[in-house]
């Protein structure tokens, strides 16, 4: 009986033996084999999810950083832009871009058929129409700069009309100009013997990086420039403030501040401010920074102030995460040499927290950069075509942001839009990519091992 | 004790800046999104052609462009509310309320509301009666009220086709929708004698059946579009059986994807709209703050260049983007001029 039960105990053992798995360890394995499964999905997932998001955004955008203009050669006649004679611009400019862009109305067609080439069956009004409503506003800033141009001709690209480029980029065919009130298929017929005679092309966009934003008759000429200061003006706004302020909190609090219900109440409301809705801060920026402090509406100066209030907690929650994560021995070897509490902050634990505090601070301006719901209510959510003036005083004109931009582009009814749109999104996420590139390089560059 | 630096010169800029704002140099405008688009072209072109900065013109909805002119007077207030709809005598109170007593009406022109459905899809030829029997919660049929339940087109009207009934109709933030109810639904429920019917239901109350006549379905056949045209463009273009209320510049931008139908016979464009034979249609306006007009560097030429031929004309800019211009063009112009604060409503 003994021995049956003393010989029974090492068989089971031997059966769990690490050639021959039992039925638990393979449970068990399998068990891991599919959470690792889970893991590979979910990836997958997130990739596909990107590659989806970025295919259709890089391929509605990419057109927009080509655009289409028209060789066209103009006699500046001084009759219809000087009237008076005097070539004072002070006068000139009673001419409006309606007087220019009558002049360039007519000098098209005709420099067309300079060219050879042909408009048969197709008005010289619908020839003028295939330049952009832009173009005479470019050429009469040309000559109030410089009236001595008048009574020369000039030879020199214009923007042609954002049909055209449609055409040129694929969006507008043959079939839907048929249908189209506002380009016919003779117009597109033209378009491409001007292509055939090098007379229409199409060329890197710099200008979508510089102009500023434009109205629905001239899509073709609408830009991020404004939206790029406005956005970069915040930026500067929210980390000047930001990270001051945010540091210097968490020092404070990590550091200094006795551990007591005020403390963990103040503790409670930051992380609860992390997750406000940001639409929040835009209402507490018109009421106490618009309506309050009768600071200008739509400025970047509101804009940066409502975003430094909203990137606050997440720059504190970071940093101080960052000071936590110092081994108390470094502290404590400082005070042991006779270093002040302040002295031991500042020269040692803050250096070795840098890395922490950086990353925290770029990626809340990252999150800060792409908000749009808090510009809404301080007027910021608007058409801006001037360009602010350099800081101090362009922090108080109206500017435009980058993904007001965005939305601004989506909202239009021109077709023409949406590939500006798009090729905003790309703008703004190659701004993001860099300024999160910025913060693996720091984080590595200051990172240190214990 | 950098931080420290930091953090006082920080404040210390902020301090100095906010006393130092300098007076305001561009005209500030607010309001519809249907008004935007021209709006938006005016200020280009006054951009390009004076020598005052382009105005900023912002959006919102015709409701909200109003209550920000009422704010008050002063820098950090607009000085234009662009408007799809008219002034309300709430707006004008609490204009009041708040120091804004002198508002200039400016009316710029008229446009008009379309119904249109995807481009290779059936004709359609519309009667307001149609809407008002396909969208309303309760119809009448044979002298006795019921509850909607049309399905197809062809149930509301033999005419028709036998498509399946689903609209997008602007939602009720925007005046659009104001439009839609009074001049297809109401003017739908009259013509149809139905509402006869809920009036003598209600007692002889005509606003209880006004009431009854603009309550839509809510069995997802009448879908309302909070945000713009090209949301109801998109939808479209998801469901092809579904018809959808735009803007008539907007039709003309998108040509090639829709299809739009006729009112009571009439083809939509800015010349049956101009000679008042299409119905729904609306005027466009903008209110200006008198006391902002010597203030604002820029405002009264704006205004002025608004209005003026060369922009709001039949031949203007405006009119190629699909507004329909106003006849009586030359008074508002005077009316500028003179600054000629708006009477009470009538």
């Amino acid at each position: 009986m003994t021995d049956a039960t003393a010989n029974h105990a090492p068989e089971a053992r031997t059966r769990s033996s690490l050639l021959e798995q039992d039925e638990r360890t393979r449970r068990r394995n399998a068990s891991e084999k599919r959470f690792r499964t889970y893991g590979a999905v979910a990836i997958c997932l997130a990739i596909a999810a990107l590659v989806m998001l970025l295919t259709s955004v890089l391929g509605n955008g990419t057109s927009a950083f080509f655009q289409t203009y028209a060789k066209i050669e103009v006699t500046l006649d001084p009759e219809v832009l000087d009237p008076k004679g005097n070539r004072d611009p002070a006068e000139m400019s009673k001419v409006t871009t309606i007087g220019y862009g009558n002049l360039m109305k007519k000098a098209f067609p005709a420099s067309l058929q300079a060219a050879g080439v042909s408009t048969e069956g197709i008005d010289d009004k619908e020839v003028g129409a295939m330049l952009s409503k832009e173009a005479p506003a470019q050429l009469r800033n040309r000559v109030l700069a410089n009236p001595d141009m008048l009574g020369e001709t000039i030879q020199f690209w214009a923007l042609a009309n954002g049909r055209i480029d449609g055409y040129l980029k694929g969006r507008v065919s043959m079939a839907s100009a048929e249908r189209d009130g506002n380009v016919s298929p003779e117009q597109l017929q033209l378009a491409d013997r001007m292509r055939a005679s090098d007379m229409l092309e199409k060329r890197f966009n710099w200008d979508f990086i510089t102009f500023p934003d434009a109205s629905e008759l001239r899509p073709e000429a609408a830009g991020l420039g404004v939206a790029i200061v406005g956005s970069a003006y915040m930026m500067l706004i929210v980390l000047f403030l930001a990270l001051p302020i945010g540091v210097a909190a968490s020092i404070y609090l990590e550091e200094f501040a006795p551990q007591n219900r005020l403390t963990d109440l103040i503790e409670v409301n930051i992380s609860n401010l992390a997750a406000v809705p940001s639409i929040v801060f835009g209402i507490l920026g018109l009421a106490v920074f618009i309506n309050y402090a009768g600071l200008p509406a739509s400025a970047p100066i509101v804009g940066g102030l409502v975003l430094t209030l909203m990137t606050l907690p997440t720059i504190i929650i970071s940093t101080r995460a960052a000071l936590k994560a110092v081994p108390p021995s470094i502290r404590d070897a400082a005070l042991g040499v006779g270093a002040s509490k302040m002295q031991s902050v500042f020269h040692h634990v803050l250096p070795l927290a840098l890395p922490g505090i950086l990353t925290g601070t770029i990626l809340g301006l990252a999150q800060a950069l792409g908000e749009t719901a808090p510009l809404l209510l301080i007027g910021m959510v608007a058409f801006v075509r001037d360009y602010p003036s350099w800081p101090v005083d362009g922090f108080f004109e109206p500017a435009s942001a980058l993904p007001v931009q965005v939305y601004n582009f989506t909202t239009r009814g021109d077709p023409a839009f949406v590939e500006r749109a798009s090729g905003a999104i790309i703008v703004l996420l190659i701004f993001l990519l860099c300024m999160n590139l910025l913060a693996i390089y720091l984080r590595r560059k200051f990172e240190r091992r214990w | 004790m950098n931080t420290a630096k930091f953090t006082v010169s920080a404040i210390a800029m902020i301090a100095a800046s906010a006393t130092a704002a300098a007076a305001r140099d561009n005209v500030q405008t607010a309001g519809s999104s249907t008004v935007l688009p021209y709006a938006t072209i005016v200020a280009e072109a006054f951009g390009e052609n004076f020598d005052f900065p382009t105005p900023v013109v912002e959006s919102g909805g015709s409701g909200a462009g109003r209550k920000k002119l009422c704010e008050g007077v002063g820098e950090n207030t607009i000085d234009v509310a662009n408007s799809s709809s008219r002034i309300k005598q709430s707006d004008i109170d609490l204009c009041a309320s708040n120091g804004v007593t002198e508002i200039m009406e400016v009316r710029i022109g008229y446009d008009g509301i379309v119904f249109a459905s995807d481009i290779d899809g059936a004709d359609f030829a519309f009667t307001p009666a149609d809407w008002f029997n396909a969208l309303a919660k309760d119809i009448v049929v044979d002298g006795e009220v019921k509850a909607n339940d049309n399905a197809t087109w062809a149930d509301v009207n033999a005419d028709l086709p036998a498509q399946e009934l689903l609209a997008f109709i602007p939602g009720t933030k925007h005046g659009t929708r104001e439009v839609f109810d009074e001049k297809v639904i109401l003017a739908g429920c009259e013509e149809s004698g139905a509402m006869e019917v809920f009036a003598e239901q209600n007692g002889g109350d005509e606003d209880k059946a006004e009431d009854m006549c603009t309550a839509l379905r809510t069995d997802g056949v009448s879908v309302d579009i909070d945000g713009d045209y090209t949301e109801t463009l998109a939808r479209i273009d998801a469901n092809k059986n579904a018809i959808g209320v735009f803007g008539l510049s907007f039709y003309e931008n998108n040509m090639d994807k829709l299809k739009v139908a006729t009112m009571s016979g009439v083809t939509p464009s800015t010349e049956s709209i101009a000679s008042g034979e299409y119905p729904v249609s609306r005027p466009l306006y903008f209110y200006v703050k008198n006391a902002h007009l010597d203030v604002i560097p820029g405002l009264q030429e704006y205004i002025e260049f608004f209005v003026s031929d060369d922009i709001a004309g039949p031949n203007g800019p405006l009119a190629d983007y699909g507004l329909v211009s106003d006849p009586e063009l030359a008074a508002t112009q005077e009316m500028v001029a003179n600054r000629t604060p708006m009477g009470p409503l009538e």
